[in-house]
């Protein structure tokens, strides 16, 4: 009896926390958003972000595109040529890509590549009580140092999932028409009539917004709360790129709901 | 009926108490800074020190008591009026706290490009004066990475008296450093403030070097004020705490031991069970 009591309070402590905690985070995202101003008044600020969060990821960004659009060609294409469909292999490619792999495999990079960095680094930050320093010279730390990260890593996310599509579409024709021999004009014009722009494209781009907005806004959130020990910030880089990761997947799941457009039947 | 604090005053802290959750820190802290003094808070490591200074700037408040800054109380200050009052006060944080991912020069401009709007090449002339004030010119292109703990401690003090504070704040100043960057360090608190006609508050657990320069010392221990005055009186002192202090014993008021249960009984606890 008494071990049932001991859980149902553990259990009970825990969602409190996890309640408490969430409510914590969400206004300090409010606090961050209110003290937006300056990161959009001093805009080379955010430019410089931008740079740390979004050029430094193009490499791993177009590698990992270019690759997982060749793989998707080849798989596509065995399975295609069994009910005689080869050449629609480009529009299976870029379907996925556009829709899916583009955001949510440019998410989980930017996450472990952006995301932990901006954590480990306004962790450090506190760490050495820069960020306090900065409150003693009448500086809003959240104006000036975490607002432009989030802002920089919501704007470059859905570049970056671009790139990471334009990519995958661009290793799925050199593998599907220079590799498989697949008309080179069929794989472009099935893919340009299959895919519509609105339910393919536009709403690629709303998933790569808002998964950029969420892992932002993990990373700013676990860097700032981070205890300031050597400790405390590496457990706070992990907790961003799994946090991320789960968001990431949790959100694609939700939004695709949303933009899913009934079985036809 | 509570005196008014004097004019002369620039800080004054009466009854304050403050904890983090249930954990007490400052139980009673009654002080004044008059202006133009440099004043030392001293007490062994975790007394509450650096709490002192973090109410004095306002970025904790206390539980009940006031801190009034230049009069105002600065717990009750909305949050423009707390940043304005910051602008008039510069803190030198216990390891310098530069930023990591900008060069000295540009450290030291910080508050100025932040507060002022003033051109480019009067920034420089500026920054180059605190630089020179600190005897670190020389060092004005180095990263901190690239600076000795003494050096960043003078870029520190460079940047926190950038924008000529009346109120200059150091935490613990003194630890960690050479003999020479000390006594430099402990020169050039007393010289800013005197030529910058500032107050200053100094938080040490050094006694030997602020000693020297410092015109009275507050002793805290337990969150309370246990001694206080000029350094003449202090070192004649007979209050067993600041003898302890004062004379670096090991045991005394402040035990060797953290408290522990009786050590006969840890020892034996198996042989008696």
């Amino acid at each position: 009896m008494n071990d049932i009591a001991r859980m149902l309070r553990r259990l009970g402590g825990g969602v409190i926390d996890a309640v408490w905690r969430l409510g914590y985070a969400s206004r300090f995202i409010a606090m961050v958003l209110a003290a937006s101003g300056m990161a959009f008044r001093r805009f080379s600020l955010t430019m410089r972000e931008l740079y740390f969060a979004g050029v430094l990821s193009l490499v791993i960004i177009s590698v990992s595109g270019l690759f997982v659009g060749m793989v998707l060609a080849l798989q596509g294409f065995e399975t295609l040529q069994n009910f005689g469909a080869a050449e629609a292999v480009g529009v299976l490619v870029a379907t996925s890509l556009v829709k899916e792999l583009g955001p949510v495999v440019a998410g989980l990079l930017f996450a472990s590549r952006a995301g932990s960095a901006m954590t480990a680094e306004i962790g450090l930050m506190k760490t050495t009580e820069q960020l306090s320093a900065m409150e003693m010279m009448a500086v809003n730390p959240l104006a000036r140092v975490v607002a432009p990260r989030f802002w920089a890593g919501v704007i470059s996310m859905p570049l970056l999932a671009a790139i990471f599509s334009v990519m995958g579409v661009f290793g799925g024709w050199l593998v599907a028409v220079k590799l498989l021999g697949v008309d080179n004009g069929t794989f472009w014009s099935q893919m340009q009539a299959q895919i519509d722009f609105r339910l393919g494209i536009v709403n690629g781009i709303i998933k790569s917004f808002v998964f950029g907005a969420a892992i932002t806004a993990i990373a700013v959130y676990e860097g700032y709360d981070a205890p300031p020990t050597a400790e405390g910030v590496a457990s706070a880089t992990t907790r961003t790129v799994v946090e991320s990761a789960l968001a990431v997947l949790a959100l694609d799941f939700v939004l695709t709901v949303f933009m899913f457009r009934g079985t036809g039947l | 009926m509570i005196s008014p604090p004097a004019a002369s005053d620039l800080v004054t802290l009466r009854d304050v108490k403050f904890g983090y959750g249930a954990r007490t820190v400052l139980r009673d802290i009654n002080l004044t800074v008059p202006r133009g003094k440099v004043v030392a808070i001293m007490g062994g490591s975790g007394c509450g020190k650096t709490t002192i200074l973090r109410l004095i700037g306002g970025q904790l408040r206390p539980k009940s008591g006031e801190v009034l800054v230049a009069g105002r109380p600065v717990a009750k200050l909305n949050a423009e009026d707390l940043f304005r009052m910051r602008r008039r006060m510069g803190m030198l944080f216990q390891f310098g706290a530069l930023f990591t991912d900008m060069t000295a020069f540009d450290n030291v401009a910080f508050p100025l490009r932040e507060h002022t709007s003033l051109p480019e090449d009067i920034i420089h002339d500026l920054v180059i004066l605190k630089l020179q004030a600190v005897g670190l010119r020389g060092a004005a292109g180095l990263r901190p990475a690239e600076l000795s703990g003494g050096m960043a401690r003078r870029v520190a003090l460079a940047r926190a008296v950038a924008l000529d504070p009346m109120l200059i704040m150091y935490d613990e100043p003194f630890a960690g450093l050479d003999p020479i960057s000390l006594s430099i360090i402990g020169d050039l608190i007393r010289r800013l403030n005197d030529a910058l006609g500032a107050t200053s508050v100094v938080v040490t657990h050094d006694i030997i070097e602020s000693l020297k320069i410092v015109d009275y010392v507050y002793f805290v221990s337990e969150g309370r004020v246990i001694a206080q005055g000029t350094p003449a009186e202090l070192k004649v002192s007979d209050v067993p705490y600041v003898r302890q202090f004062v004379d670096g014993e090991t045991d005394g008021p402040v035990p060797f031991h953290y408290p522990a249960a009786s050590y006969r009984s840890e020892l034996m606890a198996e042989i008696d069970e």
